[in-house]
């Protein structure tokens, strides 16, 4: 029992929702969404700056759970540098990864990415977190598709 | 009455036998036990006496019916049990009469009865209603939506840093303009019971009637609809004890007669015609279609239920935990109670510094301790202490000291894990 609490909170994940890295509004940022937990009222601003399809830049702020701000703190750190294409790819490998108990990873996403994506794969012991620890990255991929938000009503 | 006195004679270790959920676990995995339940969420749902859930059986088993149409046996005896439970709730609000209580599907219909019923048509553009702060959701949305109709203007009473009342600011509010007071008699997230029988008298002053949402209230003391001099009051079902999808509504008859119905359908008329419908007098007019008979009775027994135990003795141990409670959480470093009103009902919310509120829950759950996070359905109130989302521990009539410790102590190891 408590061994799914340490796997949930573990050392990494504590730290990133202390201290949350590019945790920022960039001002040269073109893209930004907004994603909403209504249950909670937790609340983030996800900001990206594409430049030629490349994410240059990407930042979040707002308030949310260790598990939401975590997620959205090594999300930023894992999407930086990549192509929209492979940030959605992302996207789409994590939310795979907290949802699916046997997740259909897409291909070409990296070990090392894998493995720093499993860090929150914990959350799906605990379904009614789940929405935590995906909300930046839905909001994330609203502001790669030019939406203005992301409510995990709809995730 | 001492309070002493009164809990040597209530046995809440006999009281918990009543309520077989309580004798679980939960969280048991592959061989290890799990952690005792500590239920501290009764101020979203009570649990369930065995005296409830078997008379809702028994009823199903022995005398289940449709009501008020059949001619047949059954018909006529689930319809007298039905009826008698409408007497019953009458005297636990100590309503004048029967024809005063409509049941509803829930407080928040019952709610939106009076707003769609009376509201659109006694209430007309420029017209304001007065909620307050603490108001639930259901108590702010159903005005709203009238709002967006008949451009009605919605004021809002305020309350102090306790989280009491500002009757100074409710005085200034009401005014020739205003046509409506609905306001909590005890908030969700603060406990505050408001002066509700203050809060009609000055707006009967100005001919004002007012609505009471009193889904906490009922639970944990007496109330006295006339004493008040309440308008409208209304409660559920679930949290005194009883079945979900059941809310009542009372109504001061005169009230009720002029309003029109809220819904169509049968059991509400007299005579249909394509040419046109004659409607019942109330309560009929506002119960279209087949009411939840079973959840019907099974009020009935969670009334019967409360009684036997008495409604003053119940009181008077929420009270103990109240303030136990309060006393063991404030010990803990970092936490903030919000809601400090004197006379409070038995609902603790807090913040823990450095916590969001949501790993409290998940890490308190592990423990076995159920508690409610968020913004409790009052998300302006949330914003008013800047607090954004809390925890609250609600207490009923089966809690003990035990579990408040219990909680106390799964806060510690919450504390432990964030270093906070």
């Amino acid at each position: 029992m408590m061994d799914d609490l340490r796997e949930l909170y573990q050392e990494v994940i504590l730290d990133h929702g202390k201290h949350p890295r590019n945790f920022r509004h960039p001002d040269d940022a073109n893209r930004e969404a907004k994603g909403e937990n209504p249950m909670c009222g937790d609340r983030f601003m996800v900001y990206l700056t594409l430049k030629d399809g490349v994410v240059d830049d990407v930042a979040f702020q707002g308030r949310g759970c260790a598990i939401s701000t975590a997620s959205a703190s090594m999300m930023t750190e894992l999407v930086h540098g990549k192509t929209a294409a492979e940030a959605e790819k992302l996207f789409h490998a994590f939310h795979e990864l907290c949802t699916q108990d046997e997740p259909d990873i897409p291909e070409g996403v990296d070990d090392e990415t894998m493995e720093k994506l499993m860090v929150m794969s914990g959350v799906r012991q605990f379904p009614v977190r789940v929405k935590c620890a995906t909300l930046a990255w839905h909001a994330m991929n609203a502001a790669l598709h030019g939406e203005a938000s992301a409510s995990s009503d709809q995730f | 009455m001492s309070d002493a006195i009164l809990n040597q004679a209530y046995d809440v270790q006999r009281v918990r036998e009543d309520f077989p959920i309580l004798a679980r676990s939960v969280h048991a995995r592959k061989g290890k036990p799990g952690k005792p339940l500590v239920y501290l969420d009764s101020g979203a749902s009570a649990q369930k006496p065995r005296q409830v859930i078997q008379a809702m059986t028994r009823f199903l088993e022995e005398d289940y019916s449709n009501i008020h149409r059949g001619v047949h046996f059954l018909s006529q005896t689930a319809t007298d049990q039905f009826e008698a439970v409408r007497a019953k709730v009458a005297r636990f609000l100590n309503a004048p009469n029967d024809r005063c209580i409509v049941f509803t599907r829930s407080s928040t219909e019952a709610i939106n009865l009076v707003a769609s019923s009376y509201g659109r048509t006694f209430l007309n553009e420029g017209d304001e209603v007065i909620l307050s702060i603490m108001e639930h959701h259901a108590n702010i949305v159903p005005w709203q939506l009238l709002q967006a109709e008949k451009k009605i203007v919605i004021k809002v009473v305020p309350c102090d840093e306790d989280g009491v009342l500002d009757m100074d600011a409710y005085r200034g509010l009401l005014s020739d303009r205003t046509k409506l007071v609905a306001i909590t008699h005890c908030s969700n997230v603060l406990g505050t019971v408001t002066p509700a029988k203050t809060i009609a008298k000055l707006a009967h002053e100005r001919g004002v009637p007012v609505l009471f949402d009193g889904s906490q209230a009922v639970v944990h003391g007496m109330v006295d609809v006339q004493d008040i001099d309440a308008d409208f009051y209304v409660f559920t079902a679930h949290k005194l004890y009883g079945p979900t999808g059941l809310g009542v509504l009372y109504g001061k008859y005169d009230l009720l007669k002029k309003m029109p119905p809220y819904q169509g359908g049968g059991d509400m008329i007299e005579s249909v015609t394509f040419e046109g419908t004659t409607f019942k007098a109330p309560p009929s007019r506002f119960e279209a279609g087949t009411p939840p008979i079973t959840e019907v009775i099974g009020l009935g027994a969670a009334i019967d239920y409360v009684e036997a135990l008495g409604r003053d003795a119940i009181a008077a141990h929420e009270h103990d935990l109240l303030q136990y409670a309060t006393q063991q959480l404030s010990q803990v470093e970092g936490l903030r109670i919000v809601g400090t009103a004197p006379g409070k009902g038995p609902i603790i919310s807090f913040a823990l510094e450095g916590v969001h509120p949501h790993d409290v829950g998940t890490i308190v759950d592990q423990y076995g301790v159920a508690v409610r996070v968020g913004r409790h359905c009052a998300e302006p109130l949330a914003e008013r202490f800047g607090v954004g989302p809390t925890v609250r521990a609600s207490f009923g009539l089966y809690n003990t000291r035990e579990e408040a410790d219990a909680l106390v102590q799964s806060l510690q190891a919450v504390k432990e894990f964030f270093g906070a």
